[in-house]
């Protein structure tokens, strides 16, 4: 035993002498989750835009206002003429115009239908058909309101909603993936770094020819990083609910366990990289194609499974961090507790102990 | 017959800070001279060395090396001299032949000079059978053959040899001194910074470098017996000793 | 007590890197694996250390065989691995402290055994490993080779790299040691750190040449050997070369070795035909082998020396 916390004793020095990697360490989270969160959004906020009303009646007025009135968008410049459009574009002072034509409000109430045109700067074409279905439903709004005061028969209009993320927060999505790439990365990734820095630097060799144990070892290279996760997990979910206001519906506690089960296989993961590369170097390279290529493009953190060809569908089940995510997401954003989770939780289980089996019988107490 | 000196530095100085790696040394190595540049690890030969091949600017003092200023002419210097060391010589993955178009490449010779002299060199050498294999898979002594002569392949007028035969077997080894003598006949200066003081006893003159000053330089008959021992391994012990 | 080998072999991807290797190394004794790189040296070591298994053959070490009891070996030795390997960021004291820990002992424990070399870098305790010199690095690896009080050490090519004076510093520590009581086995590829070594294997290309003490391997040189020099070396060693009665021509510093074919050889010969040859300041003196110089002659007729040996 004292064998083992004088090995986990130096660990630790290793990991807070190496200023760098603490950097990385504790600094990504924060970097990735902040990123995320403010950067890499597509939401709309405050979008510019212009007016160019031919009609100036009183439903186009009553439209403006409620444009305006939507945090979505401010009413920048109201234009005259059709050639003030271009122009404004240009100059790159607005993201979208609306074209009332003329008479808008009486043909609506004549046939029943009006135009309104809206033109959105497609340089950005995620953002510009943001605008665009925001602007869509603030009319379609408008249309219910006006038909409910004329017609009290069944108006019947298809109402999109958004359940778990009403507000289409973008971050409340991103939480459960950046949680597990950094797990995942720190888990994996620093453990494996940490014993192959072993083998390269020949100190591997004298911890064999000693009586210290490979299991001591494996587990005194694992534990301070099962520590640390731990750590990047607390502060992952504390930046998510304090910064981006996200609420966790369910238990904290399933939570944590969930975590530190998904830890745990991370880090098996990590052993079984290092026991079949040489360098730090390998190392490295096959932690981040072998693991975190996955994790971002098949685990579902961006590319939505369902929409993958088939044989990536199926490649993506073999991924422990899909089901983290899946597991992630329920107890995060829908507040379910193990009963709806049990089947993804025993997938991770089975995957963690076929890796840890894997890797307790590919490491090697000789040189080869 | 007098000589033209190839290399002549006169108290050249190398500052880090406060720390002076290379204190003032001066002296001159002549044309086809076997030059051994002797210190223990962090003695500063290292330093000057590399000031001496163009890669790092003194910090003051003069030095000329086959010719050309260390200060204004750095770029002719590293056309002018080859250099070999234990750490860094050929590439393993590549094999013999495209080892040799590499260096020769590098070096600016003409595809037709480079075809030549590959042929000359692997004659010479007796390495017909192995010309297509990697250099990784040589025995260390051909590998340091091979690598001394890749550095003698532009006619350099001096060639820098950083510990060349560390851990060779003993007749590889004189092999490759053979090389050497026969390189320094055909009037190529060599300049051999080592640790390794039996290396020095093969060299024409030696200076030994303590704590970045040139604390001895004399041919090694002599400089045993000033120091009354009878090998270069006690001249060193008693010159570190004080 | 001491390590017994016998028979082994051990080949890497179709190379033999030992073929067929027996010797024994008596308790106490300090023992000599002389070689250049590439001889086999460091896949010895790592089989008596246990780290690697052979194809062929047996061997003991402290009274354990390397495969049956490779938990009692790794108890019982201390092994300091060619290149330095130790925790670069970790300070002088701690790396001392941590491999106390991990071979369940204390640094105060067996503080008598170190005492002489730890007491040389103590100064520097709290320096980090990797900003040390090359001949304290060597010191510390030493130091917590030694620090569970081992009954075997295995030092492989501790003085590569390593300057004159920390050389012979080491070989005086590795003297001392060797009064408390340890068995030593070390290797080096430079021939004249044989003459410390009590008894002394000669190794190349995975086969021993010949084991015996430093001074009966140099007293069985089968020939004289002359210290030949003149005013142009090149010249010198192409002259020799030329000679019809030479046996071997070797630079060897200053001078060239020379040993002849014939028995009634004069050296007023060599020296006429040297002349002739317009060599100037001619010198030929008689002088005595060295290790080298046997390591040479053996490496030459490698079959003839392993049926020497035999008898």
């Amino acid at each position: 035993m004292k064998r083992f916390v004088g090995f986990i004793k130096k660990e630790f020095y290793h990991i807070f002498r190496d200023t760098r990697s603490l950097f990385i360490l504790f600094g990504m989270p924060i970097v990735q989750i902040l990123l995320f969160g403010f950067a890499i959004t597509n939401e709309i906020n405050n979008v510019d835009m212009a007016i160019l009303d031919h009609s100036k009646d009183a439903t186009t007025k009553e439209i403006i206002n409620k444009i305006s009135a939507s945090k979505y968008f401010s009413i920048k410049q109201i234009l005259e003429r059709e050639t003030d459009i271009e122009a404004v574009f240009k100059k790159g002072k607005v993201k979208a115009v609306l074209n009332f034509e003329t008479d808008f409000g009486k043909n609506l109430i004549k046939n029943h239908q009006a135009t309104v045109q809206i033109i959105t700067d497609a340089t950005d074409p995620n953002t510009a058909n943001t605008i665009s279905n925001y602007i869509n439903s603030i009319l379609q709004n408008h249309q219910q309101e006006q038909n409910k005061a004329i017609h009290i028969d069944y108006v019947i209009v298809p109402e999109p909603r958004m359940v778990y993320n009403p507000e289409l927060k973008s971050v409340y999505m991103f939480v459960p993936g950046v949680m597990t790439i950094i797990l995942m990365l720190v888990s994996a990734m620093m453990t494996s770094i940490s014993i192959t820095r072993e083998k390269e630097l020949g100190t591997m060799e004298i911890l064999l020819v000693s009586p210290i144990k490979p299991f001591q070892v494996i587990i005194g290279k694992v534990f301070p990083y099962i520590f640390l996760s731990v750590i990047n997990a607390v502060v992952i979910v504390l930046l998510s609910i304090f910064i981006f206001k996200m609420p966790v519906q369910g238990s904290l506690f399933l939570l944590a366990l969930e975590s530190v089960l998904f830890i745990i296989s991370a880090l098996a993961l990590g052993i079984l990289i290092s026991t079949i590369s040489a360098t730090q170097q390998t190392a490295m390279m096959i932690s981040l194609m072998g693991l975190m290529l996955p994790v971002i493009l098949l685990s579902g953190f961006i590319f939505p499974i369902s929409s993958m060809p088939l044989p990536l569908q199926v490649l993506s089940n073999i991924i422990p961090a899909k089901w983290f995510i899946i597991i992630l997401k329920g107890i995060m954003l829908k507040g379910v507790g193990l009963e709806f989770i049990w089947k993804e939780t025993l997938i991770l289980l089975g995957m963690t102990i076929l890796f840890i089996g894997l890797s307790v019988k590919k490491y090697k107490i000789r040189l080869e | 017959m007098k000589k033209t000196n190839v290399i002549q530095v006169e108290d050249l100085t190398k500052m880090f800070g406060d720390f002076k790696a290379v204190n003032g040394i001066t002296f001159e190595v002549k044309k086809g001279e076997i030059f051994g540049f002797l210190g223990a690890n962090g003695a500063g030969k290292t330093t000057a060395m590399k000031m001496l091949i163009g890669i790092s600017i003194p910090t003051s003092g003069k030095a000329h090396v086959a010719g050309f200023d260390v200060f204004t002419q750095a770029e002719d210097i590293k056309k002018n001299i080859g250099y070999m060391s234990q750490k860094f010589a050929l590439y393993d993955d590549l094999t013999v032949k495209e080892n040799i178009s590499f260096f020769g490449g590098i070096y600016g010779l003409t595809k037709a000079r480079i075809k030549e002299k590959t042929k000359e060199l692997i004659e010479d050498l007796g390495l017909q059978e192995v010309s297509n294999q990697l250099v990784g898979s040589l025995p260390l002594g051909w590998k340091q053959k091979i690598s001394f002569s890749v550095a003698l392949l532009h006619e350099p007028k001096i060639v820098f040899l950083d510990e060349p035969t560390g851990g060779v077997d003993p007749i590889t080894r004189r092999q490759f001194w053979e090389m050497i003598y026969k390189a320094a006949h055909d009037g190529t200066t060599i300049f051999v910074t080592t640790h390794y003081m039996d290396e020095a006893e093969y060299c024409d003159r030696v200076s030994i470098m303590v704590n970045g000053k040139i604390e001895a330089l004399n041919t090694p008959k002599k400089l045993k017996e000033q120091f009354q021992v009878d090998n270069m391994n006690d001249v060193f012990l008693k010159l570190a000793r004080g | 007590m001491g390590i017994t080998v016998s028979n082994i072999s051990k080949s890497y991807k179709g190379v033999k890197a030992l073929q067929d290797i027996s010797f024994e190394v008596k308790p106490n004794e300090l023992f000599g694996l002389i070689g250049p790189d590439g001889a086999g040296k460091t896949t010895l070591f790592r089989i008596l250390t246990t780290l690697l298994i052979a194809d062929k053959g047996q061997a003991s070490v402290a009274g354990f065989d390397v495969l049956k009891d490779f938990k009692d070996i790794r108890k019982h030795v201390g092994y300091m691995p060619g290149r330095f390997s130790l925790y670069q960021d970790l300070t002088v004291e701690e790396n001392l402290e941590f491999f106390a820990t991990i071979f369940g002992t204390t640094i105060e424990e067996n503080y008598d055994l170190i005492k002489d070399i730890y007491v040389q870098i103590e100064p520097f305790k709290d320096r980090r490993a990797g900003k040390l010199s090359g001949g304290m690095k060597q010191k510390l690896a030493l130091s917590c080779a030694l620090i569970h009080k081992p009954k075997v050490l295995f030092l492989d090519e501790p003085t590569t790299g390593v300057d004159p004076v920390s050389r012979k510093e080491f070989w005086d520590m590795l003297k001392r040691l060797q009064q408390k009581n340890i068995t030593i086995l070390v290797s080096t590829p430079y021939m004249d750190e044989a003459a410390l070594c009590d008894r002394i294997a000669l190794i190349q290309d995975g086969q021993i040449l010949q084991i015996d003490t430093p001074e009966a391997i140099v007293k069985q040189y089968p020939k004289t050997i002359y210290n030949v020099s003149a005013n142009n070396m090149y010249q010198l060693i192409n002259s020799l070369k030329d000679y019809q009665y030479q046996h071997s021509v070797y630079p060897f510093g200053e001078f060239v070795h020379y040993t002849d074919v014939r028995n009634d050889f004069k050296i007023n010969d060599l020296k006429m035909y040297l002349e002739a040859e317009k060599l100037l300041n001619i010198k030929i003196e008689k002088t005595q082998a060295t290790i080298e110089d046997s390591f040479m002659e053996l490496a030459k007729y490698p079959n003839r020396t392993c049926k020497l040996s035999k008898t």
